[in-house]
């Protein structure tokens, strides 16, 4: 230690750099006490200086109940809005055309069909998840959009329509209307509803009794075949459902039959095109036309 | 203390105290220093001409590459290099990269990693010393300097007049010239990004982007700042890459260095001091390799943090030892391995003092058996290792752009409903296919199921009877994105999960890809 330099100041002095150390030392090695390079100094300013500038044209401090809010009056909500209000700028010029074009002509446009797509998604995921489900996949009761079962049609502009109009919602004029009676009120007694299940059962290929089935087709042919059809078949226009086939809304055994025949649950769906307007209703439409059972 | 300062009496029947005020100057040494201006002397030799071919070489790449064009026929843009953010696509002569290919990419840095760690083991911090933009664009930035203000010695007098016409003159020309090699360089970098011509065109009108001025704003001041003003101060203060290198050296490496064993004890008037027997060196202490220096650092201290070995101080002392008629090389290209071994011959044994004689014969040339330059410092395992890795990601990344498809099929099953009965009884399965295209060229691809029999599809848009197979036109050099529904009938059903596959090809060219995909049905 003893042969160690040593400033005026009586602080150690390096050897090799001649330079002065700070007094640290971790296991023999001693830091060197190098000044800042003074335009290092400077750019601390600077920082200091864009700092101030900063809290003054920028929202920074904090008050009671807000912050102060900057001289450039800047927020990130107002960065959003303006950034929605662009993209509802450059979307506009599709939104127009698929206000003027019919339905066809939008699912058949290469352009419109894609966006009128994803806007149907998008609609969809707010207001019909609710009873149809994330996936249009249904439940008993709420039909599954993705098959190619339509009570009342599956083509585009039948969608539109029982879209636009509702089923069975009154405050509509035009909305989509059919009633099944409830054969259980003194139309049939429970014997023959009973026998006109297991028929239905046989037109859809499922197992049955044929006793019973074969009594059960004089009735359905008396009662029902009027709006299913004689083969069961359905009738999209007054919204009856075909009954000789693998799908069924309320379910398909003996017993499901047999309540709907008694006293039938009827579906209702709001009418979309007041709520939603007549653009969101063709974009959900085509959505629902591309799900897969479409006609 | 006390040893330091003695307590003196300020009075006779006064005592002064031994103490010291907390407030007391502890250093007059200051606590920022500013920058010591530095005039580098022109040097001229071999290093100095690679320096000019490398300057010369790597601005002439920067500045010109944006300007070359390749042609990718009319669907894909005409650039040679072209980072084409919008797009999402990077294009560099006949190779087109997506996204989803960014590896390669990664392998270039990889590469660049290792290609690093090589030339650092041979040839040291060979990056800063010759191919860093700091060093290339500083380099450039000096010779206007010298240009218009002369060399080093003009400058320092330039630098010391009061302000004159004279001065303010060149001072502004300089200036200028710096501010406008910046705004090219600035100007240069955005066209790697945008098809040059247009966006020239654009740029000087005032219609290009605001990204693009505000780049070419931001590059001109770093360009001009750390070119003109700052220079030696980024490499010693602001970059962490002399550390980094300096860390991968070995005692192999080659790295400029100051052969004291050599040189000293050096000194002027040698013939003086011959004359009354005093022994000295090669060094005629002349401060040439001092006056050369960018960095304006002393190589005779030592290997240094602030040393970018650029070089120039072996050609400025090669100059003066070929005046003086002795061998060249006192500050040459060395390893630290052969100085030690020199070191140790031209010391002696017991003072550890370099002696003269033990280096020079009486001509005054080095004597046998004192290591120099050899090329054979390339050729060591650590090289032989870093070259092979290198040459084998090369080999594997040519291998793998040779072999890569530019036709992709991606699948993904419909998540919900997983699976849909259908009036007939038949199953429907939906899925999201994705058909890259990767050709800047419309293709027709023909996607078909394989397995899964008696399954058809049908495809949203494309057809409306079901088909084992459909013919999918798809852009050039884009994706389509399709909906497809695969139907199994009722009496081919099995329960539960089946694989199967989608197949894409194009028959024009024979490329394939498949995905393997999932077909579900009920369990029962």
């Amino acid at each position: 230690m003893s042969t160690e330099n040593r400033d005026p100041h009586g602080r150690e002095v390096d050897d090799v750099t001649g330079t002065e150390t700070t007094g640290h030392e971790w296991d023999g090695i001693k830091e060197l006490n190098t000044p800042m390079p003074r335009w290092w100094l400077w750019t601390f300013y600077a920082t200091i200086v864009f700092g101030i500038v900063y809290t003054i044209l920028y929202p920074a401090w904090p008050l009671v109940n807000t912050a102060t809010s900057g001289l450039l009056n800047w927020s990130s909500r107002s960065d959003l809005s303006t950034a929605m209000a662009a993209q509802a700028d450059a979307n506009s010029g599709r939104i127009e055309a698929i206000k003027s074009k019919s339905i066809e002509e939008i699912a058949a446009d290469e352009q419109l069909r894609p966006f009128a797509i994803a806007a149907g998604r998008a609609a969809f995921k707010v207001n019909c998840v609710q009873c149809h489900g994330a996936g249009a996949e249904g439940g008993e009761g709420y039909p599954n959009l993705n098959d190619d079962v339509w009570l009342w049609g599956g083509t585009l502009e039948s969608i539109q329509t029982t879209l636009a109009h509702g089923i069975r919602y009154e405050q509509d004029d035009d909305t989509r209307i059919s009633d099944m009676p409830a054969f259980g009120d003194g139309i049939l007694d429970n014997e023959e509803i009973r026998d006109v299940a297991w028929y239905v059962r046989k037109l859809s290929a499922q197992e049955f009794d044929a006793e019973a089935a074969e009594r059960g087709e004089t009735i359905f042919v008396d009662n029902c075949s009027a709006c299913h059809g004689d083969d069961g078949g359905g009738l999209d226009d007054l919204g009856a459902p075909a009954l000789n086939d693998a799908l069924w809304l309320y379910g398909g055994d003996h017993s499901q039959i047999v309540a709907q025949v008694r006293q039938p649950k009827h579906g209702v769906m709001p009418a979309w095109e007041e709520r939603l307007g007549d653009t969101t209703v063709k974009q959900l439409t085509v959505y629902v036309h591309s799900l897969g059972g479409g006609e | 203390m006390s040893s330091v300062s003695e307590p003196t009496r300020p009075h006779h029947d006064v005592d002064r105290h031994d103490v010291e005020p907390v407030n007391a100057d502890p250093s007059d040494k200051p606590l920022y220093e500013g920058r010591k201006k530095i005039f580098p002397k022109r040097a001229s030799g071999r290093f100095r001409r690679l320096k000019w071919i490398i300057m010369a070489v790597t601005l002439g790449i920067y500045y010109v590459t944006p300007w070359l064009r390749w042609d990718r026929g009319q669907f894909a843009p005409d650039q040679a290099v072209l980072v084409d953010m919008a797009n999402r696509r990077f294009y560099f002569f006949m190779v087109e990269i997506w996204p989803q290919e960014f590896f390669f990419v990664a392998g270039m840095l990889v590469m660049a990693g290792i290609g690093l760690f090589l030339v650092t083991s041979v040839a040291g911090r060979a990056w800063c010393g010759y191919t860093c933009p700091q060093t290339v664009w500083t380099d450039l930035f000096l010779v206007i300097e010298r240009f218009i203000e002369g060399d080093r010695n003009a400058r320092i007098r330039l630098d010391n007049a009061h302000w004159s016409l004279n001065k303010i003159a060149k001072r502004v020309s300089k200036h200028a010239i710096w501010l406008v090699i910046a705004v090219a360089t600035g100007g240069a970098w955005i066209f790697y990004f945008a098809d040059a011509p247009t966006l020239a065109d654009q740029f000087i009108h005032g219609e290009a982007p605001t990204v693009a001025y505000m780049t070419v704003a931001v590059l001109t001041a770093t360009t001009y700042v750390f070119g003109g003003l700052m220079r030696e101060q980024v490499c010693i203060y602001m970059c962490p890459w002399p550390r980094i290198q300096a860390a991968m050296l070995d005692e192999e490496s080659l790295t400029v260095t100051y052969n004291d064993w050599r040189g000293e004890p050096r000194g002027r008037g040698k013939k003086r001091k011959a004359a009354a027997g005093v022994k000295t060196g090669d060094c005629v202490d002349c401060n040439a390799c001092v006056v050369v220096c960018p960095m304006g650092i002393d190589i005779r201290d030592g290997q240094q943090m602030a040393c970018i070995t650029c070089a120039l101080c072996i050609d400025a002392c090669d100059e003066v030892m070929d005046k003086l008629g002795r061998d060249r090389g006192l500050i040459s290209y060395a390893t630290l391995s052969d100085y030690n071994l020199n070191m140790a011959m031209a010391t002696e044994p017991g003072s550890g003092r370099i002696d003269p004689d033990r280096v020079h014969t009486d001509d005054g040339h080095i004597k046998d058996g004192f290591r120099h330059f050899r090329w054979s410092h390339l050729l060591r395992p650590r090289t032989f290792i870093y070259t092979g890795l290198w040459v084998a990601i090369g080999i594997a990344m040519l291998l793998a752009l040779g072999m890569r498809d530019r036709l992709e099929v991606n699948v993904l099953h419909d998540r919900n409903p997983v699976f849909t009965r259908l009036s007939d009884g038949s199953v429907q399965n939906g899925y999201t296919i994705k058909i890259l295209n990767m050709k800047p060229e419309p293709r027709t691809i023909r996607l078909g199921i394989e397995g899964l029999e008696g399954a058809s599809m049908s495809v949203n848009e494309i057809n409306d009877e079901p088909a084992r197979s459909v013919a999918v036109p798809v852009d050039p050099d884009k994706l389509r994105q399709l909906k497809v529904f695969v139907t199994v009938p009722r009496d081919r059903l099995a329960a539960g999960k089946t694989s199967f596959t989608f197949s894409v090809d194009d028959q024009s060219d024979q490329e394939h890809d498949s995905y393997r995909a999932r077909f579900e049905a009920p369990e029962n």
